[in-house]
């Protein structure tokens, strides 16, 4: 079946083409509605395959629609827009670009009915959100951006081989539910685990995340995970395992959450946190529990944009970011710390606020099941979450010790983004009917009755209670300058040993799968990757010589270049390599 | 800079907002006893579980937290060296 609409995909990936000509407010206007269309496509588009191809005797799926990919559909959409929007005044091409090419992967991989296009996306996805962490252009981001895409290859490497086996087994592309039985599924369950930040496989996320700049982290905490959330309910629903890797995930991050002194940091455990809350809806897998878990993304995508939001806005107008140099921002930011205070009673589930709605989903779906230890676990985890995100963010931030910085409340953009965010936050809370609608399964399930309002407000207000005790009688752990050690110690510090160890598994992996790789793959995959390699290199070199860098200045920047993206071990997709040229391009130009 | 607000300056008013929060816990605590209860789990039938458990809930983590913090915590340029 074929459509006269353009997939989202492709909007994006080919809209992102045009921003870095445009200026002033036509740039603005036009960068807005690229993610306007995607939606308007996704509002009109048919139910089925549509968007279907013949390519080299395989099926390419670019549009599969059922209500669960539609839904990720639509908050993707919503998400880039408001993104978009708080990031309207940035003056760097490179961060529009990625960002919007970033969001158009995404959507790729959550309407990608076949494996060739879905992985085509996902490493469009990983190379685009690298260059969101590298755009603040320091040391530090861009040495943390270079093992965000080192694990990503990684992880990019177990789902291809896992692909590839389950291609050569089932003798097709398509996918849908696969389930935990064999090597080839094992495999693919490895990539997607990586991708939702999965312990232990989830250290790149507070590594990378919090390198960010204040705008291009609201991008990164939406995408690459719960696009992976999305694939695991799609492929492994039901994977008892998911419960228990689930449960360690909502317990374990929490404590970080509490040591960290970096907001940002602080708000990427708590995603972890939050995953975990949907990997367990996934494992246990009941038609209760994956609608709670697909409700939890999308509201969690919400308000996780709106926290990391607020926490931008802080760092855009102080410069700061760290619980022991920030306090007291009240007084002159009040519409911030307002909707901080929205996102961060959403996220602590709250009734009246998105959190509750979609939370208790999964929490009742663990009652259902009988299973006393993760119900446990989850309402201890709940009761953690309030005390982290939903008090200590916006306490240490806003109130706290005054620090006395009097920065204002950021530009009307910025604002306005975290208002329509807050706003869709509390909407949700109160009216949660249009978002039931939409799940992939039938509702029949109701939030607010006496028993549960009063028992969740008790949970969470004895354990405001705590924390008032705790902070009133000294106890409470100080806010240090400080680093807490996770697993990326284990690649980071124990050093070149380490390295190359890592380097022969990522080459071994790679044999491994390209032995067995189908021709067409082996031969495009490794022309692309030349030729982006060559491409970037001949295209900045020249554009170099033309500026007029010369000798050692000229290798300078060929260094920066290899050193900050390249590596030339980037084993970039068929196709991708287009769009990744291009944002080498405004990246060498910016 | 036009106005800024400054209302947790005063201690008074730091006060009435924990006394209002204290009252809360009490009438939250007897709202209990005004609802239909749908317990999960048979311990879920004594009065307050919720309450109790997310006071204790949120100690440990405090108190676990501090311990974690002796294994785990480097000074900021420990990646550095």
């Amino acid at each position: 079946m074929t459509s006269n609409m353009v997939p989202p995909a492709i909007i994006f990936i080919l809209g992102s083409f045009l921003i870095p000509f445009l200026k002033g407010k036509t740039k603005s206007i036009y960068m807005l509605l690229i993610p306007v269309a995607a939606f308007y496509v996704l509002m009109n588009i048919p139910q089925g395959n549509i968007w279907t191809f013949e390519f080299w005797g395989y099926n390419l799926i670019l549009g599969r629609i059922d209500k669960l990919s539609i839904i990720f559909g639509y908050i993707f959409t919503i998400m880039t827009f408001l993104g978009v929007l708080f990031a309207l005044k940035v003056k760097d091409d490179l961060q529009h670009v990625a960002a919007i090419i970033y969001a158009g992967a995404t959507l790729g991989v959550v309407l990608a009915g076949d494996f060739l296009s879905l992985y085509l996306f996902w490493e469009v996805m990983a190379v685009s959100s690298t260059f969101l962490i590298i755009a603040s252009r320091t040391r530090a981001s861009r040495q943390a951006g270079l093992r965000y895409i080192l694990v990503h290859l990684i992880g990019g490497l177990f789902l291809l081989a896992g692909i590839v086996l389950y291609i050569q087994k089932t003798e097709t592309i398509a996918f849908d539910y696969i389930g935990l039985s064999g090597i080839e599924s094992y495999l693919i369950f490895i990539g997607i685990a990586l991708n939702a930040a999965a312990i232990p496989l989830h250290a790149w996320l507070p590594d990378a995340y919090p390198m960010g700049t204040p705008t291009s982290t609201v991008f990164l905490s939406a995408f690459t995970t719960k696009s992976a959330v999305y694939l695991l309910i799609r492929t492994f629903p039901g994977a008892d395992l998911l419960i228990w890797i689930g449960a360690f995930m909502v317990f374990v991050p929490i404590f970080y959450a509490v040591l960290e002194n970096d907001i940002r940091r602080v708000l990427a455990y708590s995603l972890l946190n939050q995953i975990g809350f949907m990997l367990v809806g996934i494992g246990i897998g009941t038609q209760l529990a994956l609608n709670g878990a697909v409700a939890h993304a999308f509201c969690h995508i919400l308000y996780k944009g709106l926290l990391f939001m607020a926490a931008g806005s802080v760092l855009q107008m102080t410069g700061k970011i760290k619980c022991t140099e920030i306090g007291g921002l009240y007084k002159t930011m009040p519409l911030t710390c307002l909707f901080c205070i929205v996102g961060a009673a959403s996220i602590s589930a709250f009734p009246l606020f998105s959190g509750f709605v979609s939370k208790s989903m999964i929490v009742t779906a663990t009652v259902n099941e009988k299973m006393v230890l993760v119900y446990l676990i989850l309402q201890f985890a709940s009761a953690g979450v309030f005390h982290h995100a939903g008090i200590k963010v916006p306490f240490f931030t806003f109130f706290g010790h005054d620090s006395g910085i009097r920065a204002k409340d950021p530009s009307w953009n910025m604002t306005l983004a975290m208002g329509i965010a807050a706003f869709a936050c509390i909407f949700i809370g109160v009216f949660p009917g249009p978002l039931y609608n939409l799940l992939p399964f039938i509702v029949d399930y109701i939030p607010y009755t006496g028993a549960h309002v009063v028992g969740q407000l008790q949970l969470l207000m004895f354990g405001a209670l705590a924390f008032a005790l705790l902070i009133l009688s000294g106890y409470y752990p100080p806010e240090i300058k400080s680093i807490n050690l996770d697993v990326d110690w284990t690649y980071r510090k124990i050093g070149r040993g380490a390295y190359m160890v890592l380097d022969h598994g990522l080459n071994a992996i790679n044999r491994v799968s390209e032995s067995s790789l189908m021709t067409f793959v082996k031969g495009f995959a490794s022309f692309f990757n030349r030729a982006a390699a060559n491409l970037a290199l001949f295209v900045s070199v020249n554009i170099w010589l033309v500026l007029g860098y010369r000798d050692k200045r000229l290798e300078i920047k060929k260094n920066r270049l290899y050193n900050d993206i390249l590596q030339g071990t980037l084993p970039i997709g068929i196709g991708a390599a287009v769009a990744i040229s291009f944002i080498l391009l405004v990246f060498i130009l910016t | 800079m036009k106005k800024e607000l400054s209302i947790f300056d005063n201690p008074k008013n730091v006060k009435k907002l924990l006394i209002i929060f204290y009252c809360s816990l009490v009438i939250l605590f007897i709202a209990e006893f005004f609802i239909v209860p749908h317990p999960a789990f048979s311990f879920e039938h004594v009065k307050g579980f919720s309450a109790v458990y997310g006071f204790f809930s949120c100690v440990m983590l405090i108190f676990l937290a501090k311990i974690l913090r002796l294994i785990v915590m480097k000074k900021e340029n420990y990646y550095d060296k």
